[in-house]
């Protein structure tokens, strides 16, 4: 069976071998326009929150 | 009338002068002494250091934007400060070296009654052999410190990737180039860059990217690395790190300490004392961090650096200093108020003040050689240190003596860091971190040392959408537009 291009880098080192490497789906997610902008709302408003402690 | 003098006009002296000039209003002087007559947005030299932006983009004119505050401008260093004044005066000076205005090498002494020093690093490149030397960097690597530096590493990628085209193997070699260095966020995020870079012109299979840090274990930062909430895990940022790496395939050496740099190689010392060499075509190496060199004399002319400054530099401020072994660090070692014990008149903020001790696991090789990040005093708490400090002059000036002093320890605020891969708005992608509190506090959150409701990180466009909003709007909040003071810093 051909390997899973993102599974491809396993095999490269020792390091990697024992890495997590993400999968299609999780790829996929990271660029996700819809799915993205939600995340951008959830992250500001985190990030908001951190700053308010902050200061 | 009370004159202020903040050295520096980086991210804490640009916030604590500006805010300062808001507060005490016209009544009151405020003078900025630097040497730069640009303000720099420095975490975007990292998109002008692959060529994604130009410098013109990152920097702004300071004059104008004093002008319209109300603030005097010096374009000078401060060279040294007499806290005590001297034989004829006990007024307290900080003695300036003009670097521009149509003054360059002329000297002035300047009265102050308070004085913010927001000096931030020296940039030691010369604490390695051939990384650099007094003069500044070398020849045989780049940076991205300073707009110039990225300019000139986005040239030197951009000769690389067209011998990549033409068939020519290349290899990068990005990190840091000593053993107590911080800032790797920085390199980490110019590593990701070039990869990104590499990959759109076609040629990544063309080359070898490699990673050499300080660190002792991926992901430690300068922050004994992290702990955050990952698809229902709390898991540690080396989890995070070391998979970044291993899904781009870019190699790395950590527990670093590069002792040497020759044209086209690095000569290392690793934490377990064994000794290396790595090749590169493309390098770029942050340098050490040091205090600017500011000298410091009492009121009979006699050097009193050793009170007013640490060793390495930096000023001292309300922190613990007492040294004690690692396992009794505590998050009250670190300084709240910024001021200094000996000159009362006298602050403190951003890189500029002496940390206590490092935050990382102190390191050795058995060679007896330091290998251990230096803690790093990012943007937010930079801005935030600066903020607290002009608040606590302008009250000494308003209220008098015994004003209550404002408070930012490191220990009980976060930061909020987004490190990019690439710059377009829909191919790019970063990895967007909070972490809270900078410093651990462990009798607080045992277990991490934080608070991991705080303490997040997550890759993908999102966090891209970020950086660019921070870019544009600490540019905007920094030339003093419009509402600048409700943007945070
Ligand atoms: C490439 C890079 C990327 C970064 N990315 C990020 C990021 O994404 N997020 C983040 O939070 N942080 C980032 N940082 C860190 C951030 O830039 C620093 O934390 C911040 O600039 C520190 O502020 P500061 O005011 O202490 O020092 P600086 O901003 O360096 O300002 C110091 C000022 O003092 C002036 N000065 C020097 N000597 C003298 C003297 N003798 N007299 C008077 N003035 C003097 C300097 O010219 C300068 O204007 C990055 C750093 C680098 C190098």
């Amino acid at each position: 069976m051909a390997v899973r291009p993102e599974e491809f880098n396993f095999a490269k080192n020792d390091k990697f071998h024992t890495a997590m490497i993400p999968g299609k789906t999780a790829r996929f997610f990271r660029t996700c326009k819809i799915w993205q902008f939600i995340r951008f709302v959830i992250i500001n408003i985190k990030m908001i929150i951190v700053v308010s402690k902050s200061h | 009338m009370a004159r202020l003098i903040v050295l520096g006009g980086g991210v804490a002296g640009h916030t604590a002068a500006t805010f300062a000039a808001d507060w005490l209003g016209r009544e009151h002087e405020v003078v900025v002494v630097t040497p730069n007559s640009k303000w720099n947005w420095i975490p975007s030299n990292i998109w002008v250091g692959v060529g994604q932006m130009t410098k013109e983009e990152v920097t702004f004119d300071l004059a104008p934007v004093y002008n319209k505050a109300g603030i005097t401008y010096k374009q000078a260093k401060a060279v040294s400060l007499n806290p005590e004044g001297n034989a004829s005066s006990d007024k307290p000076f900080v003695t300036i070296e003009y670097t521009g205005q149509g003054k360059a090498g002329e000297s002035e002494e300047v009265t102050y009654d308070y004085l913010i020093n927001a000096t931030g690093p020296k940039l030691n490149f010369a604490a390695t052999p051939g990384l650099g030397d007094a003069n500044g960097l070398g020849e045989f690597t780049v940076s991205v410190c300073t707009a110039d530096h990225a300019d000139h590493a986005a040239h030197e990628l951009a000769k690389c990737i067209e011998k990549m085209k033409k068939g020519e193997r290349q290899k990068f070699l990005v990190g840091t180039g000593h053993g107590m260095c911080t800032c790797q966020g920085a390199a980490f995020e110019y590593i990701f860059n070039i990869e990104h870079e590499i990959n759109k012109a076609g040629v990544r299979d063309m080359a070898d990217i490699k990673w050499i840090s300080n660190e002792s274990f991926m992901g430690d930062f300068g922050m004994g690395g992290l702990h955050m909430k990952v698809g229902g895990y709390v898991v540690s940022s080396r989890i995070f790190t070391e998979s970044l790496f291993a899904e781009r395939g870019v190699e790395y050496i950590i527990g670093a300490h590069v002792n040497r740099v020759e044209k086209g190689k690095v000569s290392y010392e690793l934490l377990d004392g064994s000794m290396g060499e790595e090749t590169f075509d493309f390098s770029m190496l942050i340098p050490p961090f040091a205090g600017v060199g500011l000298k410091a004399y009492n009121k009979a002319g006699e050097d009193i650096t050793d009170t007013v400054f640490a060793p390495n530099g930096f000023m001292k401020v309300d922190a613990n200093y007492t040294p004690k072994p690692y396992e009794e660090w505590k998050a009250s070692d670190w300084p709240r108020t910024y001021q200094n014990p000996s000159y009362k008149n006298l602050f403190a903020a951003g890189i500029a003040f002496a940390p206590p001790h490092i935050i990382s696991k102190p390191m050795k090789s058995p060679n007896g050689t330091v290998i251990n990040p230096t803690p790093p005093r990012t943007g937010m708490p930079s801005g935030i240190i600066g903020k607290a400090v002009a608040h606590s002059v302008c009250d000494l000036i308003k209220k008098g003596p015994s004003a209550h002093l404002h408070e930012a320890s490191m220990a009980e605020m976060g930061a909020a860091c987004v490190a990019s891969a690439g710059k377009g708005w829909l191919d790019g992608q970063a990895a967007a971190m909070t972490v809270y509190p900078v410093v651990p506090d462990h009798e607080k959150y045992p277990g991490t040392g934080r608070d991991t409701d705080y303490t997040f990180g997550e890759i993908g466009l999102a966090g891209h959408w970020i950086k660019h909003i921070l870019h544009f709007l600490f540019i905007y909040k920094a030339k003093l537009k419009p509402f600048w003071k409700v943007i945070p810093e």
